[in-house]
């Protein structure tokens, strides 16, 4: 009977009271149960993330010797070192790698480049066409805004081939402006997301501000743009952790160096590293170099990314 | 969402009549919105021209072309779809794709359905419901680099363990039977947090009064699962199974770094046989048709979903 209890003030989690109830809930089979599935179910999401650390923390040549050691095999930082080309090649291989070399700071760079440009522009470009939908009114406003969406559906690798074929006709293969530029004006998305936003602000300081004079420019930037910094914060986190991680299309188009992007680097360095003795600590401390801003902006940002996925489960 | 924008525009309309008499005082004539949402809207417009549109019509002229990207594409009507009839690569694509799709898809709604119910039920915490997410921000990339090793023949701490139960090691991206179990698997562990999180959403939306109604009249939890939870959360697990289901279907990135298509085309997904055709071979129609085959599958799925979708909306209303 309690756990039946327990089930209908649980579902009901903005009524305050139930919280109480929680606190004084008494341990029951069931709880405990559930806890542990819960409890297994964080194991099983965490534990790869930690032997990817305990891996990159571990010497390669002793990971042979001791596989299954729950800390770091002759805990050293050779593999970051080595990903990061601070090593000598006589260090590198007496640690079991491979001696060569990854430009990972040239790498980094440029996915950070790449994805602070298709932030800033998808962000306010969408911003601005969702400005156009939410607040102005015009002549086939509707019909427009269902096409935007008819986008959501076509898949990307459909649209991947000929815009290949685009870039190589204009010459921008292997250049950053090739590999921003599709996703630099807008995606569906993120104009279906702030029009959502966008519709919900009140007309009134919009009224009071063209009664001062001021254009649609200065509402924009001075009214919608202020007023939505928190979805727009938070669109700008999914934007720059979704091309952060964009793999398929710089693969095809920036494969030189110059330009190459981490993700791509890393299938790289993978094919590369010897069959037979893979630098695993090599590999391991790359992907973790790979995945700092990510985590970082995870613990940054932790609550409003969970809120935002929980939006589009809800629109 | 057609329908609220012309509520909204309606609503107003009508409330607003001293505020366009301001506003046309205001902008003297010259600027007529249609022409301020023109040029709002232009750098939009031009993204989804040239990087949408215009390529997604290209894409199905291409599919009826024979082109190489040295010459320019001719012509061959519909040689390239008849061509892809006989292939068998194609049908071998088509089958492992699917044989993915089903244990990815299947497995992960499963588990999202349970721990989404479970955090629902004993815990508010953020921080549970962001470490569950967390695989999902990681890239493709990293989780395939991360799962190749966990699971390697030799040193892989799966096989290690695998060991201690008496297991022999098994390959798992070696072995052509287990190719694809195991890159589905290992994306079930990316997306089941995202997936859980999308169906926690839904669940936040049934109204605690009918879980009470269901324990005022005694209901097992057994059967409140069943016959609340889940007809209740039938939409939201529609549009859920619709985002998860047309993803997996372009599974890529995962097969790119560890099998790359092996052990022979066990694992050769339909997009890896696009790449192949379009990047290793150059028969960029032929690719194209396939990835029309592959357009019109997803549009399918969506197609039944949105059906499904519509008929169940009356269970909340």
């Amino acid at each position: 009977m309690t756990t039946q209890v327990s089930i209908a003030d649980v579902a009901a989690p903005p009524a305050p009271e139930s919280s109480a109830a929680h606190e004084r809930r008494q341990f029951s089979w069931g709880r405990l149960l559930a806890w542990t599935t819960l409890s297994l179910f964080l194991l099983i999401t965490l534990f790869p993330l930690y032997w990817m650390l305990r891996t990159a923390l571990s010497n390669n040549r002793a990971l042979f010797s001791d596989p299954t050691s729950w800390l770091p095999v002759h805990p050293t930082l050779g593999g970051f070192k080595r990903v990061l080309g601070i090593s000598s090649v006589e260090q590198a291989q007496a640690e079991g790698g491979s001696g060569a070399s990854l430009h990972f700071w040239l790498y980094l760079r440029n996915s950070m480049i790449v994805s602070t440009a298709i932030t800033a522009g998808q962000v306010f470009f969408s911003a601005m066409a969702a400005y156009a939908f939410a607040r102005l009114r015009w002549p086939g406003r509707n019909a427009v805004f269902f096409l935007f969406l008819t986008a959501l559906m076509v898949p990307p690798i459909f649209t991947m081939l000929p815009n290949f074929v685009l870039m190589k006709n204009l010459g921008l293969l292997n250049t950053f402006p090739g590999i921003v530029l599709p996703f630099f004006f807008m995606t569906p998305f993120a104009v279906f997301f702030l029009r959502q936003f966008f519709l919900g602000i009140s007309r009134e300081l919009e009224e009071a501000a063209i009664l001062d004079g001021a254009g649609h420019i200065r509402i924009f930037f001075k009214i919608i743009l202020p007023l939505s910094s928190a979805p727009i914060t938070t669109l700008g986190l999914l934007t720059f952790i979704n091309a952060w991680n964009e793999y398929f299309w710089p693969l095809l188009v920036a494969q030189n160096d110059n330009v190459r992007v981490l993700t791509v680097a890393l299938g790289v360095f993978k094919s590369q590293t010897p069959q037979g003795s893979p630098d695993w600590a090599g590999l391991m401390a790359a992907a973790l170099v790979a995945a700092i801003p990510i985590i970082v902006l995870f613990l940054a940002f932790g609550r409003k990314i969970v809120d935002s996925i929980q939006f589009s489960g809800i629109k | 969402m057609a329908h609220t924008a012309t509520d909204r525009a309606l609503h107003v309309g009508g409330k607003t009549a001293t505020g366009k008499a301001g506003r046309r005082r205001s902008v003297r004539g010259g600027w007529h919105e249609t022409g301020v949402a023109g040029l709002f809207l232009l750098p939009a417009l031009l993204g989804f021209v040239v990087f949408f549109l215009y390529p997604t019509l290209r894409g199905i002229y291409l599919s009826f072309t024979e082109y190489d990207l040295l010459t320019s594409p001719h012509w061959i009507g519909t040689k390239n779809f008849v061509k892809l009839w006989h292939d068998p690569l194609f049908w071998n694509a088509l089958r492992v794709t699917f044989e993915y799709v089903v244990i990815n898809i299947g497995v992960q709604t499963v588990l999202a359905l349970g721990l989404a119910v479970l955090i629902h039920r004993i815990t508010k915490s953020t921080m549970v419901r962001g470490v569950i997410l967390l695989p999902y921000l990681i890239a493709n990339v990293i989780v395939a680099l991360l799962w190749y090793w966990m699971a390697d023949v030799n040193l892989g701490v799966l096989n290690q363990m695998l060991g201690w139960v008496g297991v022999h090691p098994i390959a798992f991206f070696g072995d052509s039977h287990w190719a694809i179990p195991t890159i589905a698997l290992v994306n079930v562990w990316k997306f089941m947090g995202y997936t859980a999180l999308l169906i926690f959403a839904g669940l936040q939306t049934i109204p605690a009064t009918v879980y009470e109604a269901a324990v005022m009249d005694g209901a097992s939890e057994w059967k409140i699962f069943w016959r609340i939870t889940v007809p209740l959360l039938r939409p939201v697990l529609t549009l859920v199974l619709m985002i998860t289901i047309i993803g997996s279907w372009q599974i890529f990135d995962t097969v790119a770094i560890t099998t790359k298509g092996g052990p022979i085309n066990s694992t050769r997904v339909l997009q890896y046989y696009i790449y192949d055709q379009a990047f290793s071979r150059y028969n960029f129609g032929y690719a194209s048709a396939i990835s029309v085959v592959l357009f019109l599958i997803l549009a399918g799925v969506a197609f039944a979903q949105m059906k499904l979708l519509r008929a169940d909306e009356s269970d909340l209303a």
